[in-house]
């Protein structure tokens, strides 16, 4: 049943470009990115409950890797995306191991310290990453020779991409593992006492959050064709973060959500306010004393308490 | 020889600035459990305010502009545990991401009210010529600077083990819910570490003024400095803020100085080391 | 991984753990043979929960060893004594609350299997388990209540529960952590005829501070107290020893 809500989802998704100028069509594939980056950090929050801060640094990563060898090393696009999730992906194994000495506020300290740490270093390593400038001019992979350039072709790349991260991400959620991971979530001890090992459980979905962490990277840079810095702050990561917690962490699809939502807000009201930074705080601030577990359950709650008063 | 004394001097100073910095935010995390995201925010009101302050009103005295600033960013601070921090005793991660929230609205607050920008802040007009030790000749700002963070070092440690109040801290830390079950008011002491801890940055803030300026951005320069400082040193642990934030100022002193481009790298690797082999940091008690 | 022979289910040997100056764990040993019923009594406070997680792996001891069957686990994770035969409840209910009944017992089953690294097939693929869980939840009782959720069932409900839990999987070593506390008399003795029901391939070890309440279940007792151990022996002659009185009346 959920099979054919979600394909008749995408048919409607795709027939987008037909319905809607070149503005929205490109606002719907940033839409995607974010929201496939929101959902590959929803792995280690809503599934793990491991909360990080730092995960930009997987997004940042790849699309530095994939700039700069396509740009300074003329590789080629297949080429240097198998490089970059590959890389990205060792990155999310060694600082896995790092992060996960520890669990909770600690977990969440470390993970920002590192993307800290590579956010500074973009800025730092001039020499290699441009530093404030970024690297600009660069190129869309040509799939099977079909170019993306227009916004229709970049956004059915964007859906094709997003559908299929998601789909593998429902089988590993809903698999044996995806159980166990959650009972680690819930129960480490008794976890252990049964048998399951919860630092293994832990590290492969570290991995594997990073690993689709570096697959939105890809889409973004080839979005953008540029990047800068800004994409490994902590603002990056806390935008991803807002959209879990504001689309609810409980389940699969809530993070997409949020994470339109907040592109969505951040698209018009920085066109109304200067200051993003400050409204994103406030929102913030508004979405964790307000609705904790997401805009998605709220408004369920909602339409359940009207119901029961119209009564 | 010259060079390695003014790298040295630069290190301890650095490493002063950090124990202004990260102390605070060693015991909110020790006693509160609360990683205060905010933290790096705070230090950067206190270098606005200082900065402000100290260009409009020549010959105003430095400290006199710290304890002032600090007093006013622990007001902020104390509200916010109030108004925001209370209702979320039940959510230690909602905690974490509304400090998150409160450090981007401090930054861009900073934006608006005080522009683009950086803002250079005079080096008090007392200190500002040299002094001469042993034939050499150090900055006199940067030696009062590690006066001072010694000072509070040991104004800590006296409170932290010698009044009723440190008494009360510690037990906190040690154990909430026994503190509470003797009748240890944890809740109003929890606003009173908060205060404290923002009022210590607001100051240290306006007291790194002359060697950082005040410019958008300190307070994410400046937080991931405290993370490593009290990741390093371990949690709740003065004496582990205290002999962090001077191998974290060494470190970062000496590798900006000797590997300019990969000064954050070297700032990391004590801390990777300390993570690999001992996660609950040099001197901490607990693991998060 | 078959482990040498021995004579003994568990051996701990001079055990010692000490937090600070004080010292929890003072020079313990055990020896308990297989399908033995040993009862571990003491006042509260005397180390008895302590002893229990330096034997299941949660707590590391300061010196001294822990045998299962003859192999030194001393060292070992939980998970991997999980693997060589041994299982425990704990004293706080330690459930998956949001989940049902068939699938707290399938996860307590799918911990020993291979098949709980599968990345790509459901839990539901696993036939197999479904059906092992029920038969566990027959077992006890509560087959009735298999879909509902944990947070649904009464307190010595989900104690028989987490007693499913921990016999599902055959363990050769069974420590219960208090398993009677908190339940009403009805909620006892069905707990009571449970444990007494315990195939006798399983050696079990218990943890209870009440001394009557299990008494009758045990062959052996072994009573703590401040970390050490004062009386170790059969049931008689452990109830007439003069030291047991002491302790109890004393405390």
């Amino acid at each position: 049943m959920k099979w054919i809500a979600a394909a008749v989802l995408t048919v409607v998704l795709a027939l987008l470009p037909f319905l809607a100028g070149d503005f929205y069509v490109n606002l719907a594939s940033q839409i995607l990115i974010a929201a496939l980056f929101a959902l590959s950090l929803n792995l280690l929050v809503g599934y793990g409950g491991m909360t990080s801060l730092g995960h930009a640094s997987y997004l940042g990563v790849a699309a530095y890797v994939c700039a700069l060898l396509t740009s300074r090393y003329e590789f080629g696009h297949g080429p240097a995306a198998v490089i970059s999730l590959a890389g990205t992906t060792a990155m999310a194994a060694f600082f896995g191991l790092l992060a996960l000495r520890a669990t909770g506020l600690g977990f969440l300290m470390i993970t920002l310290a590192l993307s800290q740490v590579l956010w500074g270093l973009a800025y730092r390593m001039s020499g290699v990453t441009n530093g404030d400038n970024g690297i600009a001019g660069l190129t869309r992979p040509r799939p099977f020779g079909v170019s993306l350039d227009n916004a229709a072709s970049f956004y059915w790349f964007s859906l094709i991409v997003t559908s299929f991260a998601f789909l593998l991400m429902t089988i590993f959620v809903s698999s044996s593992f995806g159980s166990s991971l959650r009972g680690v979530r819930d129960q480490p001890r008794r976890m252990a006492a049964l048998g399951f090992n919860p630092w293994m459980i832990r590290w492969i979905t570290f991995i594997y959050a990073g690993f689709w962490g570096g697959v939105s990277g890809l889409l973004y840079v080839y979005y953008n064709k540029y990047i800068h810095p800004t994409s490994l702050s902590i603002t990056s990561s806390a935008e991803a973060l807002l959209g879990v917690i504001a689309g609810g962490s409980g389940t699969l699809g809530g993070p997409a959500v949020g994470a339109a939502l907040v592109l969505l807000l951040k698209n018009y009201a920085s066109a109304y306010i200067e200051r993003w930074n400050m409204l994103l705080g406030l929102v913030f601030l508004f979405i964790v004393l307000v609705m904790p577990t997401g805009i998605v359950p709220g408004l369920g709650r909602l339409a359940t308490a009207v119901r029961r008063g119209s009564r | 020889m010259q060079f390695w004394i003014i790298q040295g001097l630069n290190s301890l100073s650095l490493g002063g600035l950090l124990f202004l910095l990260s102390s605070g935010f060693s015991l909110i995390f020790g006693l509160m459990r609360l990683a205060n995201l905010t933290h790096g925010a705070f230090f950067m009101l206190g270098t606005y305010f200082g900065a402000t302050a100290l260009r409009a009103y020549d010959g105003l005295n430095i400290w006199v502009t710290a304890l002032g600033a600090g007093i006013a960013v622990a007001a902020i601070g104390g509200v916010f545990e109030r108004l925001v921090l209370t209702r979320l005793k039940t959510n230690p991660l909602g905690q974490v991401l509304v400090t998150l929230g409160m450090s981007f609205i401090i930054s861009d607050a900073c934006l608006l009210l005080w522009g683009g920008d950086s803002i250079p802040v005079p080096t008090p007009q007392n200190l500002q010529s040299p002094t001469r030790v042993l034939g050499f000749v150090f900055p006199t700002y940067r030696l009062v600077l590690l006066g001072v963070a010694i000072a509070a070092a040991v104004g800590l440690y006296f409170l932290l083990e010698r009044t009723r109040l440190g008494a009360m801290i510690r037990a906190g830390v040690d154990d909430g819910q026994m503190a509470r079950a003797v009748g240890i008011p944890v809740s109003n002491l929890f606003t009173i570490v908060f205060c404290l801890g923002a009022g210590i940055a607001g100051a240290g803030g306006v007291l790194g003024g002359p060697i950082l300026s005040a410019y958008p951005g300190l307070d994410a320069d400046m937080l991931p400095l405290a993370l490593i400082v009290v990741i390093l040193g371990g949690v709740g642990s003065l004496l582990g803020a205290f002999i962090g934030s001077f191998v974290i100022g060494f470190t970062y002193t000496f590798g900006t100085a000797l590997f300019p481009e990969l000064s954050y790298i070297i700032l990391f690797l004590p801390m990777i080391f300390v993570i690999a082999f001992r996660p609950q940091g040099l001197f901490g008690r607990l693991s998060a | 991984m078959s482990p040498p022979a021995s004579d003994y289910a568990l051996e701990v040997v001079n055990l010692n753990k000490a937090f600070g100056g004080l010292s929890v764990t003072h020079d313990v040993s055990l020896a308990i043979r297989p399908g033995e019923r040993r009862l571990i009594i003491g006042p509260n406070g005397a180390g008895k929960t302590t002893l229990f997680n330096q034997i299941s792996g949660d707590m590391r001891p300061n010196s001294g060893a822990i045998k299962l069957f003859g192999t030194d686990v001393t060292r070992f994770k939980p998970y991997t004594r999980a693997h060589l035969g041994m299982s425990r409840t704990y004293q706080i209910i330690t459930l998956f609350t949001g989940d049902t009944l068939e699938h707290n017992v399938t996860l307590g089953l799918l911990g020993l299997r291979t098949s709980r690294w599968q990345m790509w097939r459901p839990l539901s693929y696993y036939g197999d388990l479904a059906t092992q869980a029920r038969r566990t939840l027959d077992a006890v009782g509560l087959l009735h209540l298999a879909e509902r959720p944990i947070s649904d069932i009464a307190y010595g409900e989900k104690r028989r529960v987490e007693l499913a839990m921990a016999l599902a999987q055959r363990p050769r070593v069974l420590l219960l952590d208090e398993p009677l506390a908190g339940l009403s008399n009805t909620e006892r003795s069905q707990v009571k005829s449970l444990i007494a029901s315990i195939p006798r391939d399983t050696t079990v070890i218990m943890i209870e501070h009440d001394m009557d309440t299990a008494l009758d279940l045990a062959e052996t007792v072994t009573l703590l107290n401040y970390g050490r151990v004062i009386v170790d022996g059969d049931r008689e002659a452990v109830i007439a020893d003069e030291r047991t009185r002491e302790v109890y009346l004393g405390a």
